[in-house]
């Protein structure tokens, strides 16, 4: 049996598609994401309305201690609970 | 035409015709709409300068401003981010704008993005709009540029730059008034609305009963757009206004963005908890320093007691049977002398010893106790005395303090910090079952808990306005309380004041995290804008701190009356000794208190800090002092607030509550005081 990848390169591509679709609150400080589904409903609409739906880029300006996620999206701000940046899947912007 | 036939089908679905019954049909209706912090309040100032009316909203307790404008009548709004029934903001909102003849839409020019949504969905309704680009003096100094008059071309409408601060283009807004018109809709959308338009529906109505608004839907007895609908107006919304705000704003350097050093820092706990206790000092340093001792002392002694009361009392004495007590004292509060004059038939008839008295107390230091033989008489001028005691403490002693706590939450509110506070404390406020936004009923709550228990409304469940309406009864003491409170323990020194802190925060930690074991349900969680922190506006500031001071007094000085005719009632009539010797045992043995401290637990049932108000003529012990505090803090809340939470959280609730606090006060006081007595 031959392998075609090298385990190490295995590890990579696994951890790539593994770090492509995640939650929100595993977002770090500084980095961005694109958001894949947000949670349907009222809290949808007002994400919309502040600015923010499905297939934007956003930038997270501030993780607070406990998972509380800050978004930053050009001059718009908007705080996100723990609770329910678990619930929104993004891409995870390398 | 068509814009003519939208327009009178709105006029014949004006629901707003309670809020109309005094004003003639023919006055225009100019509706301000604007998302929260753009600088509404501040335009509708200037149209309106003092004179506005203001008013709650039928069925809720939002107020409503509105005055007149040059044959015009002009309506303030809440702010909100869209036309909806998500909150009651946006259902009072709602009506009046679906209400409206015209519609000047304030935008802030630096957040276009966010702003816009609300524009384009209220030209989707067909209204006539005009759009104020507010904030349009900070562009530059942003080096941001927004083109308004293509702007203007996209939207349909007028597009006119101001600066509310500075006053600037503030002169047009007649014109934008004048000019206010029907803007460019998304064709696909427009020609969906029709066919509902059809059916005898407003436009604006159809495009909210198709974005899944179900009071519309209700009232047109219309089936509800679907989920799907919504989200499909809503998503192609978005990306219009961005592809517009794409076209208008040039940003010409990276190097102008933003730089909001205090709001970053205000959030993170780290440098946030620092900023907090810091602005906590400030505050304690202007209200429980400058103002509640060094105002007060002056209002409530030199003008209330010295001036007003004495004067009144010395002229009802003229003519009234009446026995006073003089006693005279030197800087350090020491007993120099004191005097005794009875007078059987009034001063009037002993003219030589009222000469005798008037010299004798009209020297610096004394003071004069009256007591008056006839009950009647004692019961509107005596010691609780419905005229002397209520007006001193309502003018003398609570006014200053409602102004400054009103004061120091309106520059909170109008600085953009709450909602950053907000987000700093949304994970501990998760463990015991809430999200951020409680933080501010329960801030409220310092200033008038009864204010505070209407604004548990903005908590997105049931579950959290149980949770926060319990906090708010319990443990946290309104303004009013505060400052009697303060007083007391600042005589007391620091020990009082760590066992009290200990104390109160014990229990509350306890009730919150009982509560949220026990409540059924899961919480909401936090999504919250957060504005640009910024310097408050002090007009602005100004002016809120007056219209909730005038409606606090208002509201609270009837209840004040009425405190003080029961409790003089029942002292005339005998009925406080008999509550006082029927409450003995629980306060001289189990609290260890003076069995006189049962009338503050009677004047605590009416309001809160007239309770602890009474503490003030017993003569406590340092620790007796700290058990009245701890037990008067966690007691019932006063009338008008156990009223409004009977209306918000029902009668089961309400009383389990009420109930729960006589429990809790008496329980936790008295065991306190049998540890510390």
């Amino acid at each position: 049996m031959h392998l075609i990848f090298s385990e190490n390169a295995l590890k990579q591509i696994v951890k790539r598609i593994r770090m492509g679709n995640s939650t929100l609150d595993k977002v770090k400080r500084g980095k961005s994401v694109t958001i894949v589904t947000l949670p349907a409903g009222k809290m949808k609409a007002q994400f919309i309305r502040l600015g923010i739906s499905e297939g934007d880029t956003i930038f997270c300006s501030e993780r607070l201690p406990g998972g509380t996620i800050v978004l930053k999206k050009n001059r718009q701000e908007i705080a996100v609970g723990y609770d329910l940046a678990k619930k929104i899947i993004v891409f995870l912007q390398r | 035409m068509k814009s003519d036939t939208i327009i009178n089908t709105a006029e014949q679905n004006n629901s707003l015709n309670h809020t109309d019954e005094l004003i003639p049909i023919e006055k225009e209706k100019v509706v301000l709409v604007g998302n929260p912090n753009v600088g509404k309040s501040c335009v509708f100032n200037y149209l309106s300068g003092m004179y506005v009316d203001v008013s709650n909203f039928p069925g809720t307790t939002i107020s409503i401003t509105k005055c007149e404008y040059k044959n015009r009548l002009v309506y303030d709004t809440p702010g909100i981010y869209g036309v909806s029934s998500f909150n009651d903001e946006e259902k009072v909102a709602k009506e009046i704008i679906l209400s409206a003849d015209r519609i000047i839409n304030v935008v802030n020019a630096l957040h276009l993005e966010r702003d816009l949504f609300l524009t384009l969905q209220l030209i989707d309704m067909g209204k006539k709009v005009s759009v104020l680009l507010n904030f349009s003096d900070e562009l530059k100094r942003r080096k941001i540029k927004i083109d308004s008059d293509k702007l203007s071309e996209l939207l349909g409408v007028e597009v006119i730059e101001t600066s509310a601060v500075n006053k600037t283009g503030l002169d047009k807004l007649e014109f934008a008034m004048d000019n206010a018109k029907v803007g460019n809709q998304q064709l696909d959308l427009h020609f969906m609305l029709q066919q509902l338009v059809e059916k005898n529906v407003s436009q604006s109505e159809a495009l909210l009963i198709l974005e899944g608004d179900d009071e519309t839907a209700e009232k047109n007895n219309l089936p509800l757009g679907t989920p799907d609908d919504r989200e499909r107006i809503y998503v192609s919304r978005r990306n219009r206004v961005n592809e517009i705000v794409a076209e208008v704003e040039y940003e010409d350097s990276k190097k102008g963005e933003i730089f909001n050093l205090l709001g970053r820092l205000s959030l993170n706990p780290l440098t946030g908890i620092p900023i907090l206790a810091v602005m906590l000092f400030i505050v304690y340093l202007f209200i429980g320093d400058f103002v509640s001792q060094q105002i007060v002392d002056f209002t409530e002694n030199t003008i209330g007691r010295d001036l007003f009361e004495y004067n009144v009392k010395s002229f009802v004495g003229n003519y009234s049977p009446v026995d006073i007590n003089v006693e005279i004292f030197d800087e350090e509060e020491n007993l120099v002398s004191s005097k005794n004059f009875s007078f059987s038939e009034g001063m009037d008839s002993q003219v030589e010893l009222k000469n005798e008295f008037k010299t004798f107390s009209t020297q610096d230091g004394a003071v004069s106790d009256f007591n008056f033989t006839n009950p009647i008489v004692r019961l509107f001028f005596g010691e609780f005395g419905v005229i002397t005691m209520t007006t001193t403490y309502l003018l003398f002693l609570l006014l200053p303090l409602v102004l400054s706590f009103y004061f120091v939450m309106a520059m909170l509110e109008d600085s953009g910090y709450l909602p950053r506070l907000a987000t700093m404390l949304d994970r501990s406020l998760n463990k015991i079952g809430l999200n951020g936004r409680a933080v501010i009923p329960i801030m409220l709550g310092f200033g008038c808990v009864t204010m505070a228990n209407i604004t548990t409304r903005i908590l997105g469940t049931e579950r959290e306005k149980s949770i926060v309406t319990a906090i708010l009864q319990f443990v946290i003491p309104c303004s009013a309380q505060l400052a009697v409170i303060t007083v007391l323990l600042s005589r007391a020194g620091s020990l009082p004041l760590i066992i009290f802190i200990t104390v109160i925060s014990s229990v509350l930690i306890i009730l919150s995290t009982t509560l949220n074991k026990m409540l059924p349900g899961e919480s909401s969680p936090l999504l919250i804008d957060l504005p640009i922190m910024r310097f408050p506006r002090m007009d602005n500031v100004l002016k809120k701190t007056y219209f909730r001071a005038i409606g606090f007094m208002k509201e609270a000085s009837f209840w004040f009356f009425i405190g003080a005719l029961g409790v003089g009632l029942m002292e005339i009539t005998g009925l406080l000794q008999i509550w006082q010797n029927s409450l003995a045992p629980l306060t001289t043995s189990w609290l260890k208190l003076p069995k006189e401290a049962a009338n503050a637990f009677v004047m605590g049932m009416v309001r809160r800090d007239f309770g602890a108000a009474g503490l003030f003529d017993l003569q406590l012990t340092t620790m007796q002092i700290t058990v009245a505090i701890i037990t008067i803090t966690l007691f019932v809340p006063c009338i008008a607030s156990f009223v409004v939470m009977l209306k918000e959280r029902g009668w089961k609730e309400g009383i389990t509550v009420w109930i729960g606090t006589w429990f809790t006060a008496f329980f936790i006081g008295g065991l306190v005081a049998q540890i510390i007595i």
